[in-house]
């Protein structure tokens, strides 16, 4: 179990800079998952965490020592890749073996944590095979495998699911989070899949154009997002965002669109607004109700189209231009193209100011 | 009648066509090859009679002893049993190095950050294109300054060095099929250079080693001038002394002799394609890496 500190991380690739003064604090025994849209440095990195891209100023520090400039196999790591990585031509024992075998370990330990890890992998019937014999979700374990056998203090994800079905990816990220629940190790954790993020992390840290937007639990970057790039990334479907303004009326605050009209009085703001601010709403499908039985509805629209998941259905509300997603449970049965009322849960919004999209 | 749907006939005037062009150009290009095996199969009396196509009436394997071991190349008359065998001792070490040496270069420009390597491929490439001849005098005064011209050394290293252009392009192209991933794994594990060289990238270039066989084995066996000029009185290859064997013109010129000498020539060749068309046709086509 290891830490990881990063300060003030540069990364130029080509010329280019990808990551520029970046501060990131893992704790130990964490899963930190690096969530947002590819081309946003995230694989950049958890690489240069690696040591296979170098920094170009700043500096890492893995377990309280200084790694920046320090050699892939001396950083005390395991990597996972997306694409398997798994050696061609060697069996799966060798496959595991071969990195503490290059380290020199004793081969009655090397036996022991090949052993380990297969039971724990299941992957003890197929420690003879090649990687060609074996199916996408076994190779990924192989590759699991391979970073628990250099019994590394940090553990880092590139993606690992993502070449897989999503039946076998549902299935791997339960055993992922098994498995770190047994080893207790730091894992970080990069990917574009915001389910995985918010099912495996203890902490998300969505990234976009090489920097950190926000680093918080779970919950928080769900329901408490600061701008509206965390809002729309997660969930899905995403945000529902309404453009209006807040008005003060009589100590009251209100947000007011042409469409609907929420009381936010009870919004824990960070500033107190200033009247007529235009402002963004957010406000998740799950927290929006068709035909509420009492309180006054927020607005009308008209239903547009839906889509039944099975266990819930999503109905598409158009309110005079404005598209509205809401959660609506299985058994309510819409009528198409007809009036409906909605009521808004005011405690659940967000609000954004319009022009620089930050949380208010 | 008409055949029924679904399975189209077998027979249409296209696939007739196809065959009949196939046939004929496979009789076109072999012609010349039968001309040799029949002629080098006569004794000296039917050739005299003139007939270039006839079968022979005597079948003797005398004319193909005598080009093995004992045909006149000048003053010697060993035959050229020792071409063979002193092709055998150039094409077998060049091949292994040259093969060894781009393979190593591939990787390296493949997977390493070389410092100026786009530059240095270029060159590389560079030197491909430009004609042995314009190498050829500065090359024997170099090597004659080092003491290795008219050496069976000088004569590998030189097809080590011509070989490296082509061999360094066919593994960067096969290493750049190779994911990246792979390489950032063994590097992770521990591997340095040389092992991620030899433990892994070597075992799993076993496809396109074998075309890199196929094509310097035979482009060495071939070659002529090289052989010729820097290879020594000693060491001339067999290419060399099939052509001294049929320009020794000592009274009548022995056809057969001639023609068996030929075949037995291009018999290392001849073998490698035909027993490694599968490998061949396997290297090619093993652009992508699965695993």
């Amino acid at each position: 179990m290891s830490n990881v500190i990063i300060e003030a991380l540069d990364i130029q690739l080509s010329g280019v800079s990808i990551i520029s003064q970046l501060d990131l604090d893992v704790r130990s025994g964490e899963f930190l998952v690096l969530l947002g849209p590819s081309g946003c440095g995230k694989s950049t990195l958890l690489h240069s965490i690696a040591g296979l891209i170098d920094a170009h100023g700043g500096r890492i520090e893995i377990g309280g020592k200084d790694v920046t400039w320090a050699d892939p196999k001396d950083r005390g790591i395991g990597m996972v890749f997306q694409s398997y990585a798994l050696y061609p031509t060697m069996t799966v024992e060798k496959n595991l073996s071969f990195g503490p075998r290059i380290a020199g370990v004793a081969r009655a330990e090397i036996a022991r944590r090949v052993e380990r890890a297969a039971t724990m992998l299941q992957l003890n019937e197929l420690l003879q095979r090649k990687p060609a014999q074996l199916s996408g979700g076994q190779r990924q374990r192989v590759a699991i495998g391979r970073a628990l056998v250099r019994e590394a203090a940090v553990f880092l994800f590139d993606e690992p699911l993502s070449n897989l079905d999503a039946k076998l990816r549902a299935e791997l990220r339960r055993e992922l989070k098994q498995l770190h629940k047994q080893l207790g190790a730091t894992m970080i954790y990069v990917t574009h899949d915001q389910v995985e993020a918010m099912t495996l992390a203890s902490r998300i840290a969505v990234m976009r154009s090489g920097q950190i937007q926000q680093i918080d639990t779970p919950a928080t970057v769900y329901n408490r997002p600061v701008n509206m790039f965390v809002a729309g990334f997660l969930g899905a479907p995403s945000m529902n965002f309404v453009e209006g303004r807040l008005e003060r009326v009589n100590g009251d605050t209100h947000f007011v669109a042409p469409t609907l009209h929420v009381d936010v009085s009870a919004y824990p703001f960070v500033n107190p607004p200033q009247h007529n601010l235009p402002t963004v709403l957010g406000v998740r499908p799950e927290h929006i109700a068709l035909s509420p039985p009492s309180a006054a509805p927020a607005g009308r629209a008209t239903i547009a189209l839906v889509e039944p998941m099975g266990s819930n259905q999503i109905v598409w509300l158009d309110a005079q231009g404005v598209s509205l997603a809401v959660e609506a449970d299985a058994q309510f049965t819409p009528a198409l193209d007809r009036a409906i009322a909605f009521a808004i849960d005011a405690a659940q919004v967000s609000l954004f100011e319009r022009s620089s999209q930050q949380r208010l | 009648m008409s055949a029924p749907p679904g399975r189209p006939s077998r027979i249409t005037p296209a696939r007739v066509g196809l065959y009949a062009l196939l046939v004929s150009s496979a009789v076109f290009f072999l012609l010349p090859l039968y001309v040799m095996l029949a002629t080098s199969l006569k004794p000296m009396e039917e050739i005299r009679l003139g007939q270039l196509f006839a079968l022979p009436l005597h079948v003797t394997i005398e004319p193909w002893r005598q080009a093995w071991s004992t045909a006149c190349t000048g003053l010697e008359c060993r035959g050229i049993q020792v071409g063979f065998w002193n092709s055998v001792k150039i094409a077998v070490p060049s091949t292994v190095a040259s093969i060894f040496f781009g393979a190593l270069n591939g990787y390296a420009l493949s997977f390493w950050r070389v410092r100026w390597a786009g530059a240095l491929f270029g060159v590389l490439m560079f030197g491909a294109f430009v004609p042995y001849q314009v190498m050829m005098y500065p090359l024997v005064r170099a090597l004659a300054s080092v003491d290795l011209f008219g050496t069976l050394t000088g004569i590998v290293l030189i097809h080590t060095v011509f070989g490296m252009p082509v061999m360094t392009l066919l593994f960067r192209n096969y290493y750049a099929g190779v994911p990246s991933e792979l390489f950032k794994a063994a590097r992770i594990d521990g591997g340095g250079f040389w092992r991620i060289f030899f433990q892994l990238m070597l075992p799993m270039s076993l496809p396109i080693i074998a075309v890199a066989v196929i094509m310097q084995l035979t482009n060495i066996w071939n070659d002529f001038l090289l052989g010729l000029v820097f290879a020594g009185r000693e060491n001339l290859p067999m290419t060399v002394q099939l052509n001294n064997v049929i320009n020794t013109t000592t009274g009548e010129r022995l056809y057969n002799v001639n023609m068996a000498a030929t075949v037995l020539t291009s018999l290392l060749p001849l073998a490698v394609y035909l027993m490694s068309g599968r490998w061949f046709i396997r290297g090619i086509t093993a652009g992508a890496v699965k695993g």
